[in-house]
């Protein structure tokens, strides 16, 4: 028998970033908050002796744990679901601070197109642009309300940037608090292409600090070395943003925090129109409790927030066949397209480098280019990185080398500082058969069904690719490489090679109960006091990274708990069909 | 082995410093009797360049034993098909003499082998190409049965062990299992390939403190670093650094 404790005011399920931002901004109020984390508890300290390519980067030692619990997936519903038995495809983050712990830092705000997508797509290029099965909503928010919280998250995690230099990017009412990242070789003659071709290129905005500096809380955050082990590892110097020197500290300095871990939270309980509590695993003592709690918050990541809600039967599923429900509806992912460059003369530092530090252009993302006699809608930012080849990970060849044997020994050996790429963060729009839902056949260790992925690339996918594919060849041409060689999708979907962590959707926001989960504080529509907060709440996937934009909504969601804690009941009044309680 | 042949001139003279030195065998030859194979090529290697300080390190390397396999062949097979698929060439050492075959026998012995934070539940399905891993063998069996039917694959289409094949009838075999034309059970011979392969890589250019990648050489041919904690002073240059590489070892305070 789970052993019930004292009632809390708020519960949180992980300890990322989203979690991170609720715990920090509740208990700065004088609100007690309990975060419970399934992983361990680290900070800088753990990251010492992180600079050890093998331990991290190719067996994933931050992140999770795959023999408890991972995600079954398939390309179609006519398929067999299996488990993704080992992590390629993404990345999912455990342990306290989450993913954020190993994130690049790469801080972009989704363009006010984005959070207006159906609308303004219907109005410039006629109805169902797309056609039928693709499932477009608004985001039932616009971009001059977030834009505050934006900036919020950019000061807390003092991001590094020049705004000046985006005039195609989201407008900003603030510069960022920190100036950009060097500039070295590689970025520059990126850019020095992207000019001359006439496009607006500029430096990522980055969460690797190019100088020290102290957060609005008191935090400080220290100037990013370039060591080369960002992706994927720990920052052994508190330089890179994350929730472990920002928000979690400034949590647990209130006095007001109280974080767990070994916590693996297992089920919302739910008494059919309100959420109770969360019901969690020791992992430690393999003691079960339940934590009843006024507000629950979901800061587990998109697969858990979604899984969380099906599992404890809280929403109505998603059903493809019938297109009703809402939980697990609109899963996107990205695409992306690029091109590599090979240099025969030429060698760069290419070991050396910083997790966010490039150099992009957003000239063709959302509708910053014309669509009107494409067959695709949106685009994806362009960049050039310098994060810090390492030599297990990066063997890039030509194409037409084996990929074993001497001659692949000395080809990659031999372009190992000789080939640059332009990569890109290429949107996803939704389809109706992506999706999330339960897997009917395979659990997690504590016996609840696994989330089971269904999806593939669209022909929007396709177009999109090679349409952006052409462009990064056009610019790596103009960079001056020998050979360039141009991305090619596969068939299908894979879910064994790295692509990216930015996975989206499952429980999206919007102003319509109908067809959304939750309202643009992150409320549930359906469950007054459950909150979900992350990529989740995406209704699609934009050309950028995601976390900027996951994190202004995670602030745009405290103030939600706040004003819920004063007035109880829906915050928002839904379009039709609503089932509000009250009228904010 | 593969190295063999080209450490064969090597060997001569280092059987000879190591009888030498050790007066172990008044003027008799070690051959490759009892003796060459309890001492190993290693330790006759490393005594042969006394003087060079990295290499006598070698003698005492004893790291350089077996955790995981228990046949001395196995193990050989292994070794030979690693040099294969990361062979000596002009840039330098290949997977055996950087120590490959040890870092896999040494990664199969611990959570790597056994699928420690690998989802191992079934059913066990076989899956399309899209999903990735699918069996119920640990990655230690896959080991154990891939090296038999590489084996089983040799007397097959040569009639012989695969220690004894040239090099490109070796080539020829590791070929047909990346292509998924051998018989296997349990496991793809694709997924066994994939999996020979990745280690084969991982192990060349792992941290040395993992076996492999011996004396950092995998590093040095690919002009790498290694462990470095700052390079903020020279991310302005435009001439490539060329650096002598750091292991993690330095790294450590005491
Ligand atoms: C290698 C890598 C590079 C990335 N680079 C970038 C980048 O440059 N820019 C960018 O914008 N984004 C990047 N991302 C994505 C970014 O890390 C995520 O968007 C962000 O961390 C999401 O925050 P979150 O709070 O939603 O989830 P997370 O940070 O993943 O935190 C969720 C937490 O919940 C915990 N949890 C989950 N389930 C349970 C449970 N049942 N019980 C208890 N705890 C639970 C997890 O252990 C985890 O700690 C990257 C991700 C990876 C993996
Ligand atoms: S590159 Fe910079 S931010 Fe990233 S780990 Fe190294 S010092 Fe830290």
């Amino acid at each position: 028998m789970a052993k019930e404790l004292d009632k809390v005011e708020v519960v949180t399920v992980g300890v990322g970033w989203t979690g991170g931002i609720v715990a920090a901004e509740l208990t700065k109020q004088g609100i007690n908050v309990v975060g419970l984390e399934r992983g361990q508890d680290r900070s800088t300290e753990n990251f010492q002796h992180i600079h050890d390519e093998y331990r991290y980067a190719i067996r994933y030692g931050l992140m999770q744990d795959l023999s408890k619990e991972t995600i079954t997936f398939r390309n179609n519903r006519d398929e067999r679901a299996l488990p993704m038995r080992q992590l390629g495809s993404f990345l999912l983050g455990e342990g306290v601070g989450g993913a954020g712990v190993h994130w690049n830092g790469m801080t972009w705000r989704f363009l006010p197109y984005d959070l207006e997508i159906k609308t303004m797509t219907d109005e410039k290029y006629g109805e169902n642009k797309l056609g039928e099965d693709y499932t477009l909503q608004d985001w039932g928010i616009s971009y001059d309300e977030l834009e505050p919280y934006f900036y919020k998250f950019e000061e807390m995690a003092g991001i590094s940037g020049d705004g000046d230099s985006m005039p195609l990017s989201a407008p900003r009412n603030k510069p960022y608090p920190t100036p950009a990242m060097k500039e070295t070789p590689i970025t520059q003659r990126f850019k020095d292409a992207a000019n001359n071709l006439d496009l607006h290129p500029f430096h990522i905005p980055s969460g690797n600090l190019s100088e020290a500096y102290e957060n609005p809380d008191g935090q400080t955050i220290a100037q990013c070395q370039y060591c080369g082990f960002c992706e994927r590892f720990g920052c052994e110097y508190g330089a890179k943003s994350s929730p472990n020197v920002t928000v979690i500290p400034t949590a647990q300095e209130t006095g007001n925090f109280d974080l767990r871990t070994h916590a693996n939270v297992t089920e919302v309980m739910y008494d059919g129109n309100r959420a109770t509590g969360v019901k969690y695993v020791d992992l430690q003592t393999g003691e079960e409790f339940i934590q009843p709690a006024d507000i629950v918050v979901l800061t587990s990541y998109v697969m858990n927030n979604v899984r969380l809600l099906l599992n404890s039967n809280i929403g109505t599923p998603y059903d493809p066949e019938t297109r009703s429900g809402v939980i697990g509806k609109n899963y996107c992912y990205q695409i992306q397209p690029g091109a590599t460059g090979f240099f025969e003369d030429e060698k760069f530092n290419t070991y050396m480098g910083a997790g966010a530090l490039g150099a992009a252009v957003d000239d063709y993302n959302g509708d910053n280019f014309d669509h009107a006699d494409l067959d695709f809608i949106h685009g994806g930012v362009l960049n050039v990185t310098q994060t810090g080849q390492r030599p297990i990970n990066s063997n890039v060849v030509p194409n037409d080398t084996p990929n074993w044997g001497q001659e692949f020994k000395s080809q990659s050996i031999k372009y190992f500082h000789r080939t640059l790429s332009i990569g890109c963060e290429g949107a996803s729009m939704p389809h109706r058969n992506n999706y999330l839902s339960l897997d009917p056949d395979y659990k997690d260790a504590f016996g609840y069904p696994l989330l089971r992925l269904t999806y593939d690339y669209t022909e929007q996918d396709r177009n999109l690719h090679d349409y952006i594919a052409e462009k990064a060849v056009g610019i790596m041409e103009e960079m001056g490489a020998d050979r360039v060689e141009k991305s090619e999708m596969t068939d299908h979907y894979n879910i064994v090679p790295y692509q990216t962590t930015h996975n989206t959707g499952g429980v999206i926001m919007g102003d319509d109960p109908e067809t959304s989960a939750v309202n643009n504080y992150s409320q549930m529509w359906d469950v007054d006091n459950l909150f979900v907060i992350g990529a989740s709440a995406f209704a699609h996937n934009g050309g950028y990274n995601p976390t900027g934009t996951v994190g202004a909504l995670a602030y745009r969601a405290t103030e939600g708990i706040m004003q819920f804690r004063e007035e109880d009941g829906q915050l928002v009044q839904g379009k039709k069909n609503s089932k509000v309680t009250k009228n904010a | 082995m593969a190295d063999e042949k080209n450490d064969k001139q090597q060997s001569e003279i280092s059987r000879r410093k190591f009888i030498k030195n050790t007066g172990y065998v008044a003027g008799g030859a070690i051959g490759g009797g009892i003796l060459g194979s309890i001492l190993g090529t290693n330790f006759l290697d490393g005594n042969q360049q006394q003087t060079a300080p990295e290499s006598t390190d070698e003698a005492n390397n004893f790291n350089r034993a077996l955790m995981y396999f228990t046949r001395q062949e196995d193990f050989d097979v292994l070794s030979a098909a690693t040099e294969r698929i990361f062979p000596e060439d002009d840039n330098g050492p290949g997977a055996i003499e950087l120590g490959v075959p040890f870092f896999i026998d040494h990664q199969l012995a611990g959570g790597y082998g056994n699928n420690d934070r690998e989802y191992m539940q079934g059913p066990f399905y076989p899956g399309s190409d899209f999903q990735g891993y699918q069996t119920r063998l640990k990655r230690r069996d896959v080991f154990d049965v891939g090296i038999q039917a590489i084996q089983r694959e040799s007397q097959n289409e040569f009639n012989a062990s695969f220690l004894d094949l040239e090099g490109e009838q070796q080539d020829e075999i590791l070929q047909k299992f990346q292509d998924d034309e051998v018989d296997m059970k349990g496991v793809t011979p694709t997924t066994f390939f994939e999996l020979l392969r990745s280690a084969t890589i991982e192990g060349a250019y792992s941290d040395p403190l993992y076996g492999g990648n011996g004396n950092m050489q995998g590093w040095v041919m690919k002009e790498y670093p290694g462990n470095y904690m700052s390079y903020i002073d020279e991310m302005e240059e435009e001439e490539f650094i060329e650096k002598e590489p750091k292991a993690l070892r330095s790294h450590m305070s005491s």
